[in-house]
């Protein structure tokens, strides 16, 4: 076969000088991680989870003029048994965290989470509010950031490919959830007199005891 | 017309309203003075109650002096006067007099002015106002987050709990004196930011490094939390006070569909959402179940309650017109158009012509793209999942694809400006407009029309169900499409015209099944309305000038002249309107959003009760809610 300089990523596994010249087309020789990659980067399963006005944007996205099924991510499941992918998709309020850490924590390994749009990220044009969290990141690792309020559908698409660059770098050596031990489980917030997070439970106590006498609230 | 004149009674005298106006009102009892600018109402209302009322001068309506009276006056007002619906409850805080108002506005069914009635009770919470629950159905959520956000307790309501917080959530957070846990000042801009300040992360400013706040002795080892044990205590048991409030429910076994006459089954309680495929967002129904019919329901809300009105009151005038579009994200234009002409009001002043022509247009065309949503999603819900909603989003596309033309954002516009709106059409885009209003969205409608008005299944799903009666939706202060699905010509556009509505030539659809296929129905007939008002509009618009969008220069910081007003339009979910009170400064004092989604959900019980699962989903689909909006 006429060696033919494109840039499709299957040429540097057609053309491999390691495969036998009778071979070739035939058998394909590539590392796991490739494979692994390759396959799974191209059929994300997002979760079918929406919080707020982004959530119309990723609606939008996934219908006929964006189509995000040109990039083998429509598969919307509503279960999180299911899911690869959160989207974090608006603002997150204190009295919603539980159960989006919830839903996260009951996502298979291996799984991804995007903040989109500015509220996700950091609280947003929200942030001040008092039922509001300053961005899914206080509670979950967050691999993509979107910025925008709410982001352009076109915006979602190059954060999804964004996060694909990121699959393709990850290592079958490396990753997490091939490795010993439990899988990491993110503590679910409490909904106290305010909104608790468990890892922070025994500072929680210190500074209560030693703020026993002054105000808690913040100096104006 | 005279609506959008500003109305002098609005104005105050007095130059800090809250602190020095009411105590002048106290000390005032006999209306002698006043009676000149009573209407014929008060009049009335004071002839019957004598003592128990006075009618203060500096806002539309009046003053019952005793709490205990309440319920009375509004069933007076209910029977006697014929304010058949409850349209806006809500509170201020007046921290300087140590007393917490309660605001009620009541409207005639048949259309005008919404009529003004408050009441004071101290802050202490020593004092508990009757529920108005009785009189007006509708009143249940909106008592129910008075308490929530200000501890204002309602004797002999059904259900008095939190509502968009969390039961054990610390404090009463629209109180004046309650400060967040990010609080750095009462009024923006925060000298922080403007002029030339080093803003500094809220993170690296808080003593706890995040945006919360524990009281003292808090222990999170020790704490027990429970944010719904009363809720299904009060649902597992039956004991909660909804069956005295709506006794022509039977959900007795005679009435379970497929259960044998005196047998007896368990009831379980089921939680739908708030992560749920169907709820259209965050909201959660909480379900009772007896097989697949449900025998009870209830609504936990306030999954994405984003605080707006604690923010909008330290917010400029200015700054609150980007937060409307963030109520309902669908219909961002119109949700602006409600505020402006809230604060021009308050303001005196008036939009240009074209500015007028402008909003009308942005409020139609919104208006056809929320119904092409909404419809779309309704078909979700009824299980054609998607396929009729990607063809409406591809129609809802194209118009806001013009928004973005014209305003720079798809959704989240930030068009309008008080006295005008931000930007004109080119003739470019008055051309694609035109192009989409005579040509592409009649056909668009006519192709949804055919594809769906006589199929058969969704006739077998949706005729007789969720059904409402007209008495019963005018009581649950049911707004909108669904209102007028149950036979009430009802429409803000129509009974207390806004903006240039009485120039245009236009029907208000009314049908009479009151149930889901008829609220289908009603939002295909209004898309068909809104053609026709911006078709004139679209012909109109060309006799004003172009580019003579801003009345008067444009501003950056509005001084609001103190006093209060209610305004209202009507958005595709129905009355919006909003509350403000100003005490002169360069935040308002009370920014209170009467959300129509928020209020429509009021009704969702009785329409579900001895249905099945499956339709609750499609009725709650078809009451067409925006999350956004009901939690604020």
């Amino acid at each position: 076969m006429a060696e033919v300089a494109t840039n499709h990523p299957m040429d540097e596994i057609k053309n491999d000088p390691r495969v036998p010249a009778e071979l070739n087309n035939n058998v394909f020789i590539t590392t796991l991680d490739k494979l692994y990659n390759w396959g799974r980067k191209r059929s994300m399963w997002p979760m079918l989870f929406g919080l707020a006005c982004c959530a119309i944007e990723m609606i939008c996205t996934a219908a006929s003029r964006h189509d995000l099924a040109r990039f083998g991510w429509e598969l919307m499941r509503p279960s999180p048994r299911q899911a690869d992918l959160m989207i974090v998709s608006g603002t997150v309020t204190k009295k919603m965290v539980p159960q989006i850490v919830r839903l996260y924590n009951q996502m298979p390994e291996p799984r991804y989470v995007i903040a989109m749009g500015a509220c996700a990220t950091s609280g947003g044009p929200f942030k001040e509010g008092y039922n509001v969290v300053s961005g899914i990141d206080k509670f979950l690792p967050v691999d993509v950031y979107i910025p925008g309020c709410p982001p352009r559908p076109e915006a979602l698409l190059h954060g999804f490919i964004k996060l694909q660059e990121k699959i393709e770098k990850q290592s079958l050596r490396t990753v997490s959830w091939y490795r010993k031990g439990e899988a990491t489980v993110v503590p679910v917030p409490v909904l106290g007199p305010d909104l608790t997070d468990l890892r922070r439970a025994q500072e929680i106590v210190g500074r209560v005891q030693a703020n026993q006498t002054e105000a808690v609230q913040p100096a104006a | 017309m005279s609506e959008t004149t500003p109305a002098p009674a609005t104005a105050t005298p007095a130059k800090p309203a809250p602190k020095a106006a009411p105590a002048a009102r106290h000390a005032e009892k006999k209306p002698a003075v006043t009676l000149a600018t009573m209407t014929p109402e008060m009049n009335a209302v004071q002839q019957h109650f004598g003592e128990v009322l006075i009618q203060p001068a500096p806002f539309e309506g009046f003053l019952v002096t005793d709490p205990a009276k309440v319920r009375d006056v509004a069933l007076f007002l209910r029977d006697q006067l014929h304010f058949e619906m409850l349209s806006n409850q809500t509170a201020v805080d007046y921290p300087a007099e140590n007393v917490i108002e309660v605001v009620y506005h009541v409207s005639h069914i048949s259309g005008g002015r919404p009529l003004c009635f408050k009441t004071r009770v101290p802050r202490d919470e020593s004092v508990a106002v009757p529920s108005v629950t009785p009189v007006y159905p509708g009143a249940e959520f909106q008592e129910r987050e008075i308490y929530d956000m200000y501890g204002v307790r309602f004797s002999e309501h059904p259900d008095l709990r939190r509502i968009l917080m969390w039961e054990g959530f610390n404090g009463w957070p629209l109180r004046k004196d309650w400060k967040e846990a990010y609080y750095e000042g009462d009024t923006k801009p925060f000298d922080s930011r403007w002029p030339g300040g080093h803003h500094k992360l809220a993170e690296e400013r808080v003593p706890w490094a995040d945006n919360v706040n524990y009281p003292p002795g808090f222990d999170p080892n020790a704490y027990v939390s429970n944010p719904d044990g009363n809720l299904y205590e009060s649902m597992l048991t039956g004991t909660n006070g909804h069956e005295l409030s709506a006794p022509e429910i039977d959900i007795g076994a005679d009435t379970v569909v497929g259960v044998e006459p005196g047998l007896k089954t368990d009831q379980i309680i089921v939680n739908m959402g708030p992560q749920h495929p169907s709820t259209h967002g965050v909201l959660r129904m909480v379900v009772r179940i007896d097989g697949e019919t449900i025998t009870d329901l209830k609504l936990v809300l306030g999954y994405l309650h984003r605080n707006h009105e604690k923010i909008g009151e330290r917010n400029t005038w200015l700054h609150n017109i980007p937060y409307t579009d963030r109520l309902d994200y669908i219909c961002g234009m119109a949700n602006e158009m409600g505020y402006v002409i809230a604060v021009e009001r308050m303001m005196g002043i008036q939009p240009t012509e074209r500015a007028e022509y402008l909003r009308v247009i942005m409020a139609e065309l919104t208006r056809i793209q929320s119904h092409f949503w909404a419809i779309g999603f309704v078909l979700n819900d009824l299980g054609a999942f998607y396929t009729p909603a990607l063809y409406f989003i591809t129609e809802r596309d194209l118009i806001i694809d013009l928004f973005e033309a014209v305003t720079g954002s798809r959704m989240m516009c930030n068009y309008m400006r008080f006295g005008g709106v931000a930007r004109d059409f080119t003739p470019e885009q008055l051309a694609r407009a035109r192009e989409l209003v005579f040509e592409r969205i009649p056909r668009a409608i006519d192709e949804l029309e055919r594809l769906l008005s006589d199929n058969e299944i969704i006739k077998a799903r949706t005729i007789g169900v969720g059904y409402m009666s007209a008495e019963r939706s005018i009581a649950y202060s049911l707004t909108g499409p669904c209102l007028r699905a149950a036979g009430v010509p009802y429409d803000i556009r129509r009974a207390d015209p806004y903006s240039i509505y009485d120039r245009f030539d236009f029907d208000i659809p009314v049908l009479y099944g009151g149930d889901v296929y008829d609220r289908y129905r009603i939002r295909v007939l209004e898309m068909r309305q809104s053609l026709r008002i911006l078709e004139q509009a679209l012909n109109q618009i060309d006799q004003t000038p172009a580019g003579d969008i801003q009345a008067g220069k444009k501003a950056y910081n509005h001084r609001v002249p103190a006093g209060q007003t209610y305004a209202r339009v009507e958005t595709p979910k129905g009355e919006l309107g909003f509350y403000l009170v100003s005490d002169g400064g360069q935040n308002p004092w009370r920014y209170h959003v009467r959300s129509s989604s928020f209020i429509n959900l009021n009704s969702m019980r009785e329409m579900t009760i001895g249905q099945k699962v499956a339709d609750a989903v499609v009725i709650l689909g078809s009451l067409d809610i925006v999350l956004g909006e009901v939690d604020r």
